[in-house]
């Protein structure tokens, strides 16, 4: 089982070159407000994430993630229920 | 967030299409000349966006049935299927489709929208998987939303990708649903669905929908649909359609040789708590249907003109689908570059579909050309030359 913090560490780097240049991502970095980023973008992060950790990301899930951590959050439940 | 707040980017992309003289959204059919002809603010277009495939919107046997029925059975049924808006030219066509497919039974529902609404919604529930098309329509997700089930998404066309994510769903196979679609809407393209039904047997107990709104009467040697056209018809769980396109009415249906499908008018809110059905469009749609199966130079004459514009269009160096087809999406990185070619177009007297994001599926512009059995040889050429001349 990969700890929360190894998954958050996976999820920043991931982040990272689809945030515009120069902008900071943390933990509590918002993808929408903070990253601007569209519907089209999320999902280029969501398959990212998906080949990543050989997981499936649920659609369900999208209207609850605002944050990086709320992402990670869901990605170690995920993680954890596969 | 204020309740309107979220309609201010809404605001912002109608203001940069206003600042650009751009009306696309507003285009009002002033007068119909022909199911390829339209006059829009004085000036003659000719109709290059639409889904009119098989141009049978102007088809006098169409026109007959649906003016008789309007004389024989009214203007509206005023009911649901299930209470007062069932009439038999109903169940004639639900028999009609049937037979058309082969299959055992069909649900016809009022639009294509309301099909996969109905179906989707209903077919699965909490517990239940849906694995889609990334590029399916809207439909198809407002469906799968619906329905409470886990929506998860594969790569657009890429059979290898719904291998992996079903093989992830382990033991819940069963509860799962895959859906494509037999062309898409946006950038033409089919689906490669012969290989797409042999990860469906591998994956044994999974269903597969086909939603078959833009190849029915194109493809597929009776005009059934991308599943004939692949020989896959018998892994095809349930076909969803529309009678919007192909066979230019409104109206949409579900064909499946599973017998629950008759359960499904009972437990569908969007088949219950809708009005059935105008007559008019029932009847003209059971012409339409029955003109599309004994006139295949109709699906010839489609593919003509769909194969000379694509070639045009390819040759003048445009940005296109990946392949030649009744939808031709011609690309662009800029949506001011849409936008001003857009409206050359329709100053040189040619119509087509203006799409922007967030309806598009890799966020660029396109001017979605769509061509029609009912074009002639020359009014291709005549939305050719627009095209080169811009």
């Amino acid at each position: 089982m990969q700890t929360y913090e190894t998954i958050l560490s996976l999820v920043i780097e991931l982040v990272k070159p689809l945030a515009p240049p120069g902008r900071e991502v943390r933990e509590d970095t918002d993808l929408v407000s903070d990253l601007e980023f569209d519907s089209l973008r999320v999902m280029n992060l969501v398959e990212q994430v998906e080949d990543r950790f050989d997981v499936s990301v649920p659609l369900n899930i999208l209207p609850d993630i605002r944050t990086v951590r709320d992402f990670t959050v869901q990605l170690q439940r995920i993680i954890g229920g596969n | 967030m204020a309740i309107f707040d979220k309609f201010q980017q809404l605001a912002a992309t109608r203001r940069a299409l206003a600042e650009n003289g751009i009306q696309s959204i507003n285009v009002v059919m002033d007068r119909m000349v022909s199911a390829t002809e339209a006059i829009v603010n004085g000036r003659s277009l000719i109709l290059a966006g639409t889904n009119n495939y098989l141009g049978l919107t102007f088809n006098p046997e169409c026109i007959e049935a649906a003016c008789d029925a309007v004389r024989t059975l009214g203007t509206g049924t005023t009911g649901s299927r299930v209470a007062n808006g069932s009439y038999s030219a109903h169940v004639q066509l639900e028999h009609d489709l049937a037979e058309f497919f082969g299959r055992r039974r069909v649900i016809v529902f009022s639009t294509g929208y309301v099909a996969n609404l109905g179906m989707l919604s209903t077919l699965a529930g909490p517990g239940d998987v849906f694995v889609i098309d990334g590029d399916c329509h809207a439909s198809i997700y407002d469906g799968c939303r619906l329905s409470g089930a886990e929506i998860i998404r594969f790569r657009h066309n890429d059979p290898a990708d719904l291998d992996k994510r079903l093989r992830r769903l382990g033991g819940r196979i069963e509860n799962t649903l895959i859906v494509v679609e037999g062309i898409y809407s946006m950038f033409g393209d089919r689906a490669p669905l012969a290989e797409i039904a042999a990860v469906k047997r591998r994956h044994s107990g999974a269903f597969l929908v086909v939603d078959e709104a833009h190849s029915l009467g194109v493809l597929g040697t009776h005009g059934r649909g991308m599943a004939e056209e692949a020989g896959v018809e018998r892994d095809v769980d349930f076909v969803i359609g529309t009678f919007s396109k192909s066979l230019g009415a409104i109206g949409g249906y579900c064909a499946s040789d599973h017998p629950e499908l008759d359960l499904i008018r009972y437990a569908s809110r969007p088949y219950i708590f809708t009005a059935s059905s105008s007559p008019s469009i029932i009847a003209s749609t059971r012409k339409a249907l029955g003109i599309l199966s004994s006139q295949p130079h109709l699906r010839r004459r489609l593919w003509d003109n769909a194969h000379r514009l694509y070639t045009r269009l390819r040759d003048l160096g445009y940005h296109l689908g990946p392949e030649p087809s009744p939808i031709i999406a011609v690309r662009f990185d800029q949506r001011e570059h849409a936008f001003t070619r857009w409206s050359g177009l329709i100053e040189r007297g040619v119509y087509v579909n203006l799409v922007l994001p967030p309806a598009t599926p890799d966020g660029s512009s396109l001017l979605r050309c769509s061509v029609s059995a009912g074009h002639t040889p020359e009014q291709i050429d005549t939305i050719g030359n627009a095209f080169a001349d811009l």
